[in-house]
């Protein structure tokens, strides 16, 4: 949209004091939007500002302890505890958008409760995904505070993420492609795996991307499920934190507030790779 | 063979689409039934209505937390939302094409902070800025209203912003012929066309303020008694549930659980009244 009759500061000025309401929301836009930005630039700066500088080689030692408070541990739980997640929930997911797209039928009932679970549980807290991993997971699965618990109860979490973009990806795919792939014989389930995934991947890939970022910064989901013990546990049974919740201890214990600075920079600077990493896929998208 | 694996990954399709289904049913059973009976036992008016929580005493009342939940998210939804509104007027109609890339990747990059830093932010700026300017503890009301105010942000402007977009640009370019100004045409014709996709952001704003758990926790004082004012601490149902749940044996455990229950119930309600609107929204198109 070329604006063609560009007006001058001078006249817009003069403009609004002729209709004093007009200019007077002009200045609400103004405002709020420089307050919601200042705000977000103050709370980033704030944070890299106070935490950069305790960013030392003693944090990323690999095991911890009081002296040096090494979040290395809670960096590897978190990678773990993602990996594991991610497997579980990425096939579940895709597998539930291709079910949805391709193969159910326009307004069948179970289609229509599928689709209201999954908007049900990407409105659930956080801490009602924590009590429900607790008193599933943990207790009636026996399973304890342990890595798996904390897993799968991201999973349940991210799940239905994954399915929302994924079923949008699958529904880009334009249906040539599918008419194209049958008309040479292929049968719908090979379709399906060699002709529409493949076109859907940076879709589902801005997904997982998503999904990475909410584990990431989960806590309340993990503390009664995953545990807090600050080490790398030996097998999936064991208990550990990740980095937000690592962070959290740190916080609310109150001895090392350096330390979580700096790991609030780390998580800050994950969530940034993270957020530059989904732009750049949707950027393929948009060419693709 | 080649119909047997068809049909068998259709199968296979159906039960990983049915995953969904079954999570809520489990987490309903679980939280009901672990929750249900406590409530049974302690009483449904005590509880619900009851002002004090002392469980060393056996005694348990989440009203202060209900109400601290409500004032907390009031207090959001009141400092939030406008900012939310008039920020994403500016993204959809007056932003210039240079500033839009970077100005929608902050908000993206403010929607994907996790909750912990805005509670590390809220207690080392927020809290001691009130405890300077009142002179008493900065834990209180309003710092967790300011922070979830902020948080909220994100949420509401996405939202918001799209169902802006979603207006037929003929709407504005309607008033602008009939000499409107551009806030005039913005405001008048555009923003009510909008109605309730900005409602359904507000509401989804207030489930996230509603269901944040660390960054409260952190900055709310989380004194398990009646909310007193703006100025002092106060405890919501996500913050309890963590508080004390780390010890919780018994009748206290299950209290706590039951807390879980009736902020699952609120939550429901929300979702309910989100999927409603967007209903509304999309017959309306």
């Amino acid at each position: 949209m070329e604006i063609k009759n560009k007006q001058t500061f001078g006249q817009k000025l003069k403009a609004y004091t002729k209709r004093p309401g007009s200019g007077f929301l002009a200045v609400l836009v103004m405002l709020s939007t420089i307050i919601t930005f200042v705000v977000m630039a103050f709370l980033v700066v704030f944070i890299m500002v106070k935490g950069l500088p305790y960013i030392t080689p003693d944090l990323f030692s690999l095991t911890y302890n009081s002296e040096n408070v090494s979040l290395m541990p809670a960096l590897v739980n978190t990678l773990s505890m993602t990996g594991i997640s991610l497997l579980i929930a990425v096939p579940t997911g895709v597998f539930a958008a291709i079910f949805l797209v391709e193969y159910a039928k326009r307004g069948s009932k179970l289609v229509g409760l599928i689709r209201i679970t999954a908007e049900t549980l990407s409105g659930i807290p956080s801490i009602v995904y924590g009590l429900f991993g607790l008193l599933f997971f943990a207790t009636t699965l026996k399973w304890g505070y342990s890595m798996l618990s904390g897993s799968f109860t991201l999973m349940i979490m991210i799940l239905p993420l994954i399915m929302r973009t994924t079923e949008e990806a699958l529904k880009s795919v334009p249906d040539s492609y599918r008419e194209a792939s049958f008309g040479l014989g292929a049968g719908k389930l090979r379709t399906v795996f060699r002709i529409v995934l493949p076109s859907a991947i940076p879709g589902i890939l801005a997904g997982i991307i998503l999904a990475t970022g909410r584990i990431v910064g989960e806590t309340a989901a993990l503390i009664y499920t995953a545990g807090t013990v600050a080490q790398i546990p030996k097998n999936l049974m064991g208990s550990g934190r990740t980095l937000a919740v690592h962070m959290y201890v740190l916080s609310s214990e109150g001895l090392h507030m350096n330390q979580a600075y700096a790991t609030a920079v780390v998580l800050l600077l994950i969530v940034l790779g993270i957020n530059w990493l989904s732009g750049f896929i949707a950027k393929r998208i948009v060419k693709g | 063979m080649n119909n047997f694996k068809e049909k068998g990954m259709k199968i296979v399709f159906l039960i990983a689409a049915c995953t969904s289904v079954l999570a809520v049913a489990l987490i309903c059973v679980f939280l009901f039934a672990n929750g249900v009976p406590a409530i049974g036992k302690i009483g449904i008016f005590q509880f619900l209505l009851g002002e004090k929580w002392k469980p060393s005493n056996n005694i348990y009342g989440v009203l202060p937390f209900i109400l601290g939940s409500v004032y907390v998210t009031a207090g959001a939804v009141v400092i939030g939302v406008p900012i939310a509104l008039f920020t994403s007027v500016f993204m959809a109609r007056y932003c210039p094409k240079v500033l839009y890339k970077p100005l929608s990747s902050a908000i993206n990059l403010l929607a994907g902070i996790p909750s912990v830093v805005y509670g590390l932010f809220g207690l080392v700026l927020i809290v001691p800025t009130i405890q300077k300017i009142t002179g008493r503890d900065g834990s209180t009301m309003l710092a967790a209203s300011l922070l979830l105010g902020i948080m909220i942000l994100p949420t509401v402007i996405g939202v918001t912003e799209a169902a802006l977009r979603s207006v037929p640009e003929s709407y504005y370019e309607g008033a602008l012929a009939l000499g409107a100004t551009h806030e005039r045409s913005v405001f008048f014709t555009v923003v009510p066309a909008a109605k309730s996709g900005i409602v359904a952001g507000i509401v989804l704003g207030i489930g996230r303020a509603i269901g944040e758990t660390m960054a409260v926790i952190m900055v709310a004082g989380n004194q398990a008694r009646m909310p007193r004012g703006l100025f002092k601490g106060l405890r919501t149902l996500t913050s309890n549930i963590v508080l004390e749940m780390g010890y919780a044996a018994d009748l206290h455990r299950e209290a706590l659980i039951a807390t879980g229950v009736v902020l699952f119930v609120f939550i429901l309600i929300i979702n309910l009244a989100v999927s409603l609107l967007s209903r509304r929204t999309q017959n309306g198109n």
